[in-house]
């Protein structure tokens, strides 16, 4: 088989083989339920703890704010439902951004139906909240305010800290949903006065089904699952020991080499972008140079339609993904391409390639040869790009 | 996601391409929905379809449902090739998921587009074609200027 070239980093990772290692002593050897009375239980609880300690350490937290999870969807659920819960009496507003992630967006459409009001905020046309909307949609009877640390398409990293200061000033509480950030860029909870923070294993190079929220002391939610003491009884059920443990290791491992992997990706990264953009006529770069996701980079290309793009890199050995209608299930492209302003049309020849650990110099110079090539077929096949050059032709 | 057969149409096109001086062209689709397909057709005296291209921006499926219709109508008559169904398409492609259905409709109302024009541009009438509804060339005209 032709060797894989996997740039689709933000949709999952490779769990690192330090990880797996890391884990594997907790399926057969440890097994024990942490909250077991005996020795062997023990064993269990100390690793979960330690993972805890790594996980608020890399966070500026203390280690009783750290909440695991099945998830960062699950993580964001909790944070938005239960805080509109446990805050109701003082209001039924709720501010977010209309480039969240759906965990985030099809949680407060959920919420919109049972009597809360939410606002979604605009973006600018890198993808950046604008703070002065965010002060002025702030209302008397506004409970939270939900938005992303930095977004899964095009990478954009939002002011947080401007944010955070603004919901502190407020009394509001503040919610942001990490998932693509944490372990790419340093984040700290009470610099930046988050209250509340989702984040997931996978995303860096952890394992799956693990994820955790973090809630500041003295923030009020509502226990997520009922039924036992875990997780100082917000989050009931028998810890998933393996998970956390995972967690833990890759947390540790993405914290010690950030800053060296976010230099080199970024290395890559404006390589690939620019060697895209001089070599593909009618491309384009979505969201910031400056203030983006290392390893994150999302084009358009005029007149072709992403998914067709994804199916001939993927014959390559290519993975990568798109932003297009025919990937999202619904006949509109991506909300977030659309919220950048881009039309409809230029929002379904959308590619995303995000970098990982693994990906070498000459994985960018293959994917940027494929790409010329089946920009190029799909452009031969496309009556927009045919009635185009006509147009130019006749000018 | 796909059958073998789409993909081996969406992998080899049939018939892509343009038709000088075609008998007929139908655009149909539009681009904010993610699908445009164009049908040439070169229909002779007899009012036999001896040639048959397409143009498509869309989805892999779109392009595989437009390389089937183009495979379904050549050699055929016009009455034969108004028969050629989004049905049809997609029995002969081994289906198509739920979300892509959309695009054999598509299809069919490429071949009846393009059958339209055939008819307007010699002034005659296909019994059993009604004009179709989703052609875009008239407003997406002057756009890009």
């Amino acid at each position: 088989m032709k060797k894989m070239i996997y740039l689709d980093n933000a949709a999952t990772t490779r769990t690192a083989p330090e990880v797996v290692e890391a884990m594997l002593p907790y399926f057969t050897e440890y097994y024990g339920n942490a909250s077991s009375i005996y020795e062997f239980g023990a064993k269990s609880k100390e690793a979960i703890t330690k993972a805890r300690e790594t996980i608020a350490n890399a966070l500026g937290a203390r280690d009783n704010e750290i909440y695991f999870t099945a998830g960062g969807s699950e993580a964001d659920n909790w944070a938005i439902k239960a805080t509109a819960e446990a805050y109701r009496d003082k209001g039924n507003h709720i501010i977010t951004s209309k480039i969240e992630h759906h965990a985030v967006l099809h949680t407060c459409q959920y919420l919109e139906k049972n009597g809360f009001e939410v606002t979604y905020l605009d973006v600018d046309e890198q993808g950046m909240v604008k703070l002065e909307q965010l002060k002025a949609a702030i209302r008397p009877t506004t409970i939270l305010i939900t938005i992303m640390l930095a977004n899964n398409e095009i990478g954009t990293i939002e002011p947080v800290a401007e944010i955070g200061k603004i919901a502190k000033e407020h009394g509001i509480l503040f919610h942001t949903d990490a998932v693509q950030a944490f372990g790419q860029v340093p984040i700290n909870v009470d610099e930046m006065n988050i209250d509340m923070l989702s984040a997931s294993g996978h995303k860096l190079n952890g394992p799956k089904g693990i994820g955790f929220l973090y809630i500041r002391k003295g923030v009020k939610i509502r226990s997520f699952i009922h039924g036992g003491a875990q997780e100082r009884k917000r989050r009931a059920g028998t810890e998933n020991v393996t998970g956390i443990v995972g967690m833990g290791k890759a947390v540790e491992l993405a914290l010690s080499t950030m800053e060296e992997r976010a230099a080199r990706e970024r290395e890559l990264r404006d390589y690939l972008m620019s060697r895209i953009l001089k070599e593909v006529p009618f491309s384009r770069v979505n969201g910031p140079r400056e203030n983006r996701l290392p390893n994150n980079a999302s084009f358009c290309f005029q007149f072709i339609e992403g998914e067709s793009l994804l199916i001939m890199l993927d014959m390559g050995g290519i993975c990568g993904s798109s932003g297009s209608a025919c990937t999202s299930g619904s006949l509109d492209p991506s909300h977030v391409l659309l919220a950048i302003g881009l039309p409809h049309e230029i929002a379904h020849g959308s590619l995303r390639l995000t970098l990982g650990a693994d990906t070498t110099k000459e994985d960018i110079d293959v994917t940027v040869e494929a790409v010329k090539k089946i920009v190029a077929k799909l452009r031969e096949m496309s009556p927009l790009y045919e009635d185009f050059m006509k147009k130019n032709a006749k000018k | 996601m796909y059958s073998e057969k789409v993909m081996d149409h969406f992998k080899n096109p049939r018939n892509m391409g343009e038709i000088e001086n075609a008998s007929g062209v139908g655009t149909v689709g539009n681009a904010k929905c993610g699908d445009i397909m164009r049908m040439f057709l070169d229909i002779d005296d007899n009012g036999i379809i001896q040639d048959v291209k397409f143009k498509t921006f869309g989805c892999g499926a779109a392009v595989a449902t437009s390389s089937m219709a183009t495979e379904l109508v050549k050699g055929k008559t016009i009455q034969e090739a108004l028969e050629v169904t989004n049905k049809a398409v997609m029995e002969a492609l081994d289906g198509l998921p739920p979300v892509k259905v959309h695009c054999s409709l598509l299809a069919e109302e490429a071949i009846h587009a393009a059958l339209w024009d055939y008819a307007e541009k010699n002034g005659i009438k296909i019994d059993g074609l009604e004009k179709p509804k989703s052609d875009i060339s008239e407003e997406e005209e002057d756009e890009e200027y």
